[in-house]
């Protein structure tokens, strides 16, 4: 009873948690919120351990527990407390799979205790645990190398959609022979490769930059896993949790996808470099590139009433965001007025930018999102484009053939002049063209943007 | 209704819940969302505690165990990431 009432403030501690999470003011209680529902499940489900025969926990046993949960919180923090801010989407899709491998192990391990007596919910629970699980750490693992740079192109090959449906109805029909009766351990271990496989096998065809959306797809598997695991255990904490981050997490998925206005089936199931070849030859843009120099780029925008900077994952490359803070406050004591437009999908993932620059003290009100910056966007001076390319490209608005055609942008070119900071001409991650550069009022400064930024900062304090 | 139906109730319960509370979430706080909810699966940690109280000879001991650290490790490294990144949102004065 008083363990069941536990579990209850938990799902609310939950509930409310998600739902401070909300709003900047609040975020940060709402974690804390949901990290103090999180210790008091910790402390409820102690007197729920009991070993496989109903009797107490033995004193070796409590050492293991013991030990494996300091040893997680070892590894956790650790990982938590080094990471570099733009490395937080690899820290993400890390811990998301250590939550997938603790689901599917945990089903393993429940089946070996399945009885002629165990309930088919029991038995479908733990199956579906099992593979949602494996798939969410074996796909993590992939996303993670893919974002660390280890594949750079999507690997295809020939019928791989066929593959892998044939292995997921493999695992499928694995399933259905397990669930009416064979509970061999062989089979459970046939069915977790087949699992990891399929999970591998999803993620290498997706492109780099679709790896947000890839993460937080997996993100919500892992609830859902969790959840089917809750089912089996008969433990209502972890349905409740497991189910929110489930059904969050498809949200998300789909707001990502929004914002480059892509089908999620496009995302996860088409090669973004097969769209790309087809539409490349349609490039038909004109102009030529305008170089500036540093010092009249910081005269331009010492001189401007409004700036708004656009900064993009070159930016975060570079580690110059806190570089763009002191121009940006260097400006200020100017008089100049001055915004960030942020992309919905600038950086990484979603809202990524915005860590980012509030890693580097950039108030968030100063931070405006898409929506709000374009129709005040021909009322700005100059419009400073760093690090960032196809939240740009205005081929989205107006190129058909584009392949990013239709992705909503940041209308930079609207702007009185645009200086766009970048290493050299090369292409954005999308791999196309961008034919702002080449637009009348469009000047380029090459370099790097941390030592232009620095130079800038210095030149506009000078002038 | 069984006790069974009852939580079936309760799953998909939730599953209206979710979508109420993300779907008005501003895209600025989409990544410390998505690492907050991350750690909130962490509570598959529980399940790793039940399984590896239960377990029964060496292979179940090992995957009790591996599963206890993965699953701690999602917790905390979650909680502790999530509240790392939302301590930067600040307003100036």
């Amino acid at each position: 009873m008083i363990i069941s009432l536990a579990f209850l403030i938990v799902s609310v501690l939950f509930i409310t948690g998600i739902k401070l999470l909300a709003s900047p003011k609040t975020a940060r209680r709402g974690n804390l919120i949901a990290g103090v529902g999180m210790l008091i499940a910790l402390f409820a489900v102690l007197p729920l351990l009991h070993d496989s025969h109903g009797n107490a926990v033995s004193l070796g046993k409590w050492f293991l527990l013991i030990t494996g949960i300091l040893l997680g919180l070892i590894v956790g923090a650790a990982g938590a407390y080094k990471v570099k801010m733009t490395a937080m989407p690899q820290m993400v899709a890390l811990f998301n799979g250590a939550g997938g491998g603790a689901a599917a192990l945990v089903a393993a391990i429940e089946f070996a205790h399945v009885t002629r007596d165990s309930s088919l919910t029991f038995v479908v629970s733990m199956l579906c645990a099992a593979i949602i699980g494996a798939v969410s750490l074996s796909g993590s693992i992939i996303a993670y190398l893919k974002l660390e740079g280890h594949f750079d192109k999507p690997v295809t090959y020939p019928a791989q959609q066929a593959i892998n449906c044939v292995l997921f109805l493999a695992s499928v029909l694995l399933a259905v022979v397990m669930a009416a009766g064979s509970h061999s351990m062989v089979l459970m271990l046939l069915f977790l490769a087949l699992a990891l496989a399929l999970g591998v096998l999803m993620v290498m065809p997706i492109g780099g930059a679709d790896m947000p959306v890839v993460i937080s797809l997996l993100n919500s598997f892992t609830g859902l896993a969790v959840a089917a695991d809750g089912f089996a255990i008969n433990n209502i904490a972890m349905i409740i949790a497991g189910t929110l981050v489930g059904s969050s997490g498809t949200i998300l998925t789909l707001a990502m996808c929004q914002a480059m206005n892509r089908p999620v089936t496009n995302v996860l199931f088409s090669a973004f470099g097969k769209v790309d070849a087809a539409a490349a030859s349609a490039d038909v843009a004109t102009g030529s590139v305008k170089p500036v120099q540093a010092d009249e780029a910081a005269l331009l925008l010492g001189m401007a009433a409004r700036v708004v900077i656009v900064p993009g994952y070159g930016l975060a490359v570079a580690q110059a965001q806190h570089q763009v803070r002191q121009l940006s406050d260097e400006l200020a004591k100017k008089g100049v007025e001055v915004s960030f437009a942020i992309h919905p999908v600038a950086g990484r993932m979603p809202g990524h930018m915005n860590v980012l620059l509030a890693e580097a003290d950039v108030s968030y009100d100063q931070l405006i999102e898409m929506d709000e910056i374009n129709p005040e966007m021909d009322r700005v001076d100059v419009c400073l484009v760093i690090g960032a390319n196809d939240v740009v490209n205005p081929a989205a608005r107006e190129d058909k053939s584009s392949p990013i055609y239709g992705m909503p942008i940041i209308e930079a070119e609207k702007a009185g002049t645009v200086i766009v900071m970048k290493r050299s001409m090369g292409k954005g991650f999308a791999g196309i063209e961008n034919a702002l550069f080449l637009r009348d009022n469009c000047r380029m400064l090459f370099g790097d943007a941390k030592a232009s930024l620095q130079e800038l900062v210095t030149l506009v304090k000078a002038g | 209704m069984t006790a069974e139906m009852l939580i079936f109730f309760i799953f998909v319960l939730s599953i209206f819940l979710g979508f109420e509370l993300i779907s008005k979430v501003p895209s600025m706080l989409h990544t410390p969302l998505m690492s907050g909810t991350n750690a909130i699966h962490g509570i598959i940690l529980l399940g790793g505690m039940l399984a590896l109280a239960a377990a029964d000879g060496f292979i179940q001991h090992a995957a009790g165990f591996v599963a206890v650290v993965l699953g701690s490790a999602n917790v905390f490294g979650g909680f502790m990431v999530t509240d790392r990144m939302l301590q930067m949102f600040k307003r100036k004065k």
